[in-house]
């Protein structure tokens, strides 16, 4: 860690200097749903664990929370298990582009656009198609 | 970056003293993530029933208590290694090691619930 900086340094205006494209996109997306899981998801598992470990009542009240009376989810568990399944699957897809990238691959203009949108394409599809599976395939 | 001296070379580590582990960890840890969390996923979709009953006799089982504690830690490494970015990117006054100490401590604690809470249902199946 770089040891901390004056506040009157000069930053970059990068996010208003430049015309957004996909790959910028990407890359932004990358670390919002990245952190946004870090912070969200982790709090979430932990606390759907413990609840399981505490026993049924404490169970009942965790999934209280995500559901209705039926079982199925509310609005609240539409949007947090939507929304997470969402940020992991365009992590997911975007963290495979960084491999490619890695070994040095895809920084050609047209084919780091091609794979920067396909990111996007497969984390659309796949969180439906698990979202499908969850509503009618069972 | 100059050449440094030749045992600095062998070592590939700069004046500040350590050279790449912070993005090579970050890979293993996504590379294991990708495994651990497919598994997660298709797993909690395949699974009969959302109920207590359900749910923790599943969790009881060793061939699901072992990933879901490996894929705790490494999830919890990688959330930290993310966030450490984060923290270096947009906090720029001292601020910054506080806040390193913090996120230290939500990773560790966070992991460590999370294991106990696993180890407890799959030996002693979680008293209802």
């Amino acid at each position: 860690m770089a040891s901390a900086s004056p506040h009157t340094r000069p930053l970059s205006p990068h996010l208003t200097a430049w015309k957004w494209g996909a790959n910028m996109l990407v890359s932004i997306l990358h670390r919002v749903t990245g952190d946004g899981m870090a912070l969200v998801g982790t709090v979430l598992i932990v606390w759907w664990l413990a609840a399981l470990s505490g026993g049924s009542a404490s169970y009942a009240a965790f999934m209280n929370v995500f559901t209705l009376h039926t079982g199925a989810l509310n609005v609240i568990g539409y949007i947090v298990g939507i929304g997470l399944t969402l940020c992991f699957f365009q992590h997911l897809a975007s963290g495979i582009r960084h491999f490619i990238l890695d070994v040095g691959a895809g920084y050609e203009l047209k084919a780091n656009r091609r794979y920067s949108i396909l990111t996007i394409v497969f984390s659309i599809l796949a969180t439906a198609a698990f979202w499908a599976y969850l509503i009618w395939g069972k | 970056m100059g050449n440094g001296t030749s045992i600095g070379r062998v070592r590939a580590l700069g004046s500040a003293h350590e050279g790449t582990h912070h993005w090579w960890h970050q890979r293993l840890t996504a590379a294991a993530n990708l495994f651990l969390m497919t598994w997660f996923l298709i797993s909690i979709a395949r699974l009969p029933g959302y109920d207590w009953t359900t749910v923790s006799g599943w969790m009881q089982s060793a061939w699901v208590a072992i990933p879901m504690i490996l894929l705790i830690a490494s999830v919890f490494y990688h959330a930290r290694l993310g966030l450490q970015v984060l923290i270096e990117d947009y906090a720029h006054s001292e601020n910054r090691y506080v806040l390193m100490i913090l996120l230290n401590a939500f990773v560790i604690v966070g992991a460590a619930i999370g294991i106990f809470s696993v180890l407890s249902i799959a030996f002693t199946g979680a008293s209802a």
